[in-house]
């Protein structure tokens, strides 16, 4: 199942012409305390809207097949109504409404463990793979639509992801947004996914060291231990230099930094010189994802490059977990079901897709691993490795 | 898609590559073994090697993807490859920043045991003339003090130490004292045969975090034969000795050796399977050393470097089947050999780095107040050669200890960064300095490598694990875990 994190509402009345945009919070209906201005109550049933009138809520949010919109709802000052598909949308939930289009996004679920924030969609990078094909625009309106969010995330969160495009193509304002997470939620882990080229400029570093929050983690790819082929599959000269370069001067200032390496018919039948690479090289790093591709964005237009069975890098794979575990290296293998990994890998294969874009199979309803397993993604075109069948004992 | 460019146009162009520094060693007809700065290894065929120096190398042809990996080459105006290998360089060679950690206190040369390869002249009366005064151990404190580490070890030697208890006594809890007021932190070693171990020992240890070293041969019949003592029972006291240590103390608290003489070199097996069943959970396979009373007696001639290199390969071999078969057992010397090719950890072993461990790793205080480079520096001493007598506790201060001529001479004249042979060995990132040995077989602290012993036993034990490493993927799995931070 995939969850529409993006859609149009069926109406969007009482926003005034000042501003284009609005991040508003929606709100459960009996909640009084607190309110504020961004809030909409949130109205799935016709005995709530009666509700949301008699606690005075002035704007509501309407999930309806259209049997809501027949009553009246005319009392309130702003309201938005979006189609049934949109159930999941709950308390505490965050989404950026633009006024003339009606089109929105759900910028935060209060339920996820898996929230994310899409910085830009501009890069350095233009990756063989890239899930999230990047664009040339002017799109700098989401970092103040990031900012204007922030407040009203619930300060329980335990983890944000920032992503992008490069989440460092305007740096300063980006660096002034993680200021802000750390101000407004000071509990709440952040990682930030980077190409880490810009962290070759010291002044880039030295600002972010300066946040000074207490949890934050820079997710840096490396594919290979080779320039030229690391910059072969970013597409980018001179990338493996400064991405190296940023990780060194980050951990130089003893900042967190994660390596990730997405595996494809590139990566993959190297990946075990890889990683005797990285143990060997950057064992102080502080994470290492090894991560199965979702086949989507870029992947679609390049599988005749890019797909490999997961089954036949098992071997690799194992031997590229072993050589970090003996390095002391902190490892994770992301994304691929635990019947195409061999089983040394198991204790390091995490369910780490996320929960609006996970799926299974029917064979995966008799294994006995399915619990602990990561499933599928369900975005893009999804290829599944002859290997997978049911584990059962 | 067209948007997307070939991995051709990633391409360096020879022009813009530049080589880095390497080390390498002709290994077969056509094959050579190189090693970057760092130690990291490749093997390359002799063209590849001519094409690598030449630089008729490019991304797509397998040596170049192998030597950008091993940072044999890098990009002219690359950064990265040079800042990777400047600060792994530099984390390999801060155990410089700790120095002289180690202390060792020869309170007695008296010892109950008569071993034929002692490599220190056992005394076995006059207990006025060979135990060390309170005096003498008071001014040692003082000098150990005095050094810059922030945490220091003390090993008591002998002789047999526990002769000579009450001084131990006397010299931890003035030693704690001393810690505290100074705000280091210290540790104790007894090296003991453990002969004469008992409770008021055991309790001794236990209050003051006392680490057991001893001596474990083999087999009863073995160990007995190299460590001779009335009764005959050496093997017993010392067993007995380790299971009341492992009981009392923790089985983390008590280490054993074994020395290797030329009645071990069949057995290997045997003295593994001793240590087995002591439950021990490594074996340090140690050869015999050139110096004190087993130079006298002759003993460490009686077998070559390549001799005790099968026994330790056998040794090694049948310490892995044993991993195999599901049982931990380590090995430490490959242990300490793998630490060194698989990471960057600071190793500061003290018998092998460069600069040397003399002085600057450890300081012994003989019995009589007399102050040694090294352990073995005063075995020397025990047979007349002075080489390594840095100076005596009455006359001389830390300073004038490590800052004597002696010392600087011999360190400075032995370093293998620039030493012939060692400078361009594919092993010298691993390897090390051994002034005392080198003076001890040839007269030279330097020495002249292809005959010394010391050298062939480290280039075959390394070539031996690299050889496993490359070759066999299980065993390679249990010796990496060796490494294993």
């Amino acid at each position: 199942m995939t969850l529409p994190l993006y859609g149009t509402a069926s109406l969007g009345a009482g926003f005034g012409s000042g501003k284009a945009r609005s991040v508003i919070r929606l709100r459960a209906v009996e909640r009084r305390a607190d309110r504020h201005a961004a809030d909409f109550a949130l109205v799935k049933t016709p005995d709530q809207l009666d509700l949301a009138r008699a606690a005075n809520w002035h704007s509501i949010f309407v999930v309806s097949d259209g049997s809501i919109e027949s009553v009246s709802t005319e009392s309130f000052d702003r309201q938005i109504i979006v189609p049934p598909k949109y159930d999941y949308l709950g308390d505490g939930d965050v989404l950026g409404f633009d006024h003339s289009s009606r089109k929105f996004r759900t910028l935060f679920r209060r339920n996820s463990a898996h929230n994310s924030f899409l910085v830009t969609e501009r890069c350095n990078n233009y990756c063989l793979m890239c899930s999230q094909p990047p664009k040339d625009v002017d799109d700098s309106w989401i970092l103040s639509e990031i900012k204007e969010s922030l407040a009203l995330v619930d300060p329980a969160t335990p983890a944000l992801t920032f992503t992008g495009g490069e989440t460092l193509s305007d740096w300063v304002e980006f660096i002034d947004v993680l200021k802000e997470c750390r101000r407004q939620l000071p509990s709440t882990a952040v990682q930030v996914l980077t190409n880490g080229r810009a962290f070759a400029n010291s002044r880039i570093v030295d600002a972010w060291r300066n946040i000074g929050h207490p949890n934050l983690m820079a997710a840096i790819p490396v594919y290979a231990s080779t320039d030229s082929v690391h910059d072969y599959v970013v597409q980018a000269k001179g990338a493996f230099d400064e991405t190296i370069l940023g990780i060194l001067k980050l951990k130089d200032r003893g900042q967190r930094v994660e390596i990730r390496v997405v595996l494809h018919a590139v990566t993959a039948p190297i990946i075990a010189e890889t990683c005797r690479w990285i143990a060997r090289n950057l064992p102080f790093v502080d994470h290492v994802a090894l991560m199965g591709l979702e086949n989507t964005g870029f992947a679609i237009a390049n599988d005749a490059l890019l797909w490999i069975d997961p089954l036949d890098y098992r071997e690799a794979l194992a031997e590229a977990v072993d050589h970090l575990v003996s390095a002391g290296v902190n490892v994770s293998v992301y994304n691929l079901p635990k019947c195409v990994l061999s089983r040394s890998v198991w204790p390091y294969a995490l369910q780490s897709i996320s929960d609006w874009k996970n799926g299974f199979v029917e064979e995966c309803d008799r294994c006995d691993e399915k619990s602990s397993c990561s499933g599928f993604f369900t975005t893009g075109r999804p290829r599944f490795s002859r290997g997978v069948s049911a584990i059962t004992s | 898609m067209a948007r997307f460019l070939a991995p051709e146009a990633f391409s360096a162009t020879t022009e813009t590559l530049s080589l880095l520094p390497f080390n390498l060693e002709r290994t077969g007809t056509n094959q050579y073994l190189v090693a970057n700065l760092v130690g990291d290894f490749i093997r390359l065929t002799e063209d590849e090697l001519n094409r690598l120096v030449d630089l008729q190398i490019q991304p797509g042809d397998g040596l170049y993807e192998k030597a950008y990996s091993a940072h044999l080459i890098t990009g002219t105006n690359q950064n990265a490859q040079r800042q990777l290998l400047a600060l792994r360089l530099r984390s390999r060679m801060s155990f410089l920043r700790q120095v002289t950690p180690l202390h060792i206190f020869v309170v007695t040369l008296r010892c109950e045991h008569s071993c034929p390869y002692c490599q220190v002249s056992r005394q076995s009366t006059d207990r006025s003339r060979f135990d060390m005064s309170e005096e003498t151990a008071m001014r040692s404190l003082d000098i150990a003090f005095a050094s810059p580490s922030s945490r220091i070890k003390i090993e008591f030697q002998g002789g047999e130490p526990l002769l000579n208890f009450p001084l131990i006594r006397t010299i931890v809890s003035n030693a704690k004292t001393r810690a505290i007021s100074l705000g280091k932190k210290i540790d104790f070693v007894i090296a003991s045969n453990l002969a004469l171990l008992d409770d008021a020992v055991l309790e001794f240890c236990k209050l003051n975090d006392v680490l057991l070293s001893t001596s474990l041969d083999g087999p009863a019949d073995l160990h007995n034969k190299n460590r001779p003592r009335p009764g005959g029972n050496s093997h017993e006291l010392a067993t007995r000795g380790i299971q009341r240590a492992k009981e009392v103390l923790g089985t983390d608290r008590v280490g054993a050796l074994m020395t290797t003489t030329e009645a071990s070199l069949d057995r290997v097996d045997d003295i593994i399977d001793e240590y087995l069943q002591m439950d021990l959970d490594g074996i340090f396979l140690r050869p015999l050393s050139p110096f004190g009373f087993a130079v006298k007696t002759k003993q460490f001639q009686k077998y070559d470097a390549k001799k005790w290199l099968g026994f330790y390969e056998r040794g090694l071999r049948r310490v892995l089947e044993i991993n195999r078969q599901g049982r931990p057992f380590r090995e430490f010397y490959a242990a300490l050999i793998l630490t060194r090719m698989l990471s960057d950890r600071p190793i500061g072993y003290v018998d092998l780095r460069s600069p040397a461990g003399a002085g600057l790793g450890a300081l012994v205080y003989n019995y009589d107040g007399n102050v040694f480079a090294s352990d073995e520096g005063r075995m020397l001493a025990e047979t007349g050669d002075n080489a390594f007598k840095l100076g005596h506790v009455d006359q001389d201060s830390y300073q004038s200890l490590i800052l004597s001529d002696k010392l600087i001479g011999a360190i400075s004249s032995s370093l293998t960064q620039c030493a012939p042979e060692c400078s361009t060995c594919v092993f010298e990132s691993h390897c090390g300095a051994d002034p005392v040995y080198h003076h001890a077989t040839q007269g030279d602290v330097l020495g002249i490598k292809p005959l010394s012993a010391f050298c062939a036993r480290q280039k075959g034990i390394m070539g031996l694990l690299l050889d496993i490493l490359e070759n066999s993927l299980e065993d390679a799995a249990i010796l990496r875990r060796w490494a294993t931070p």
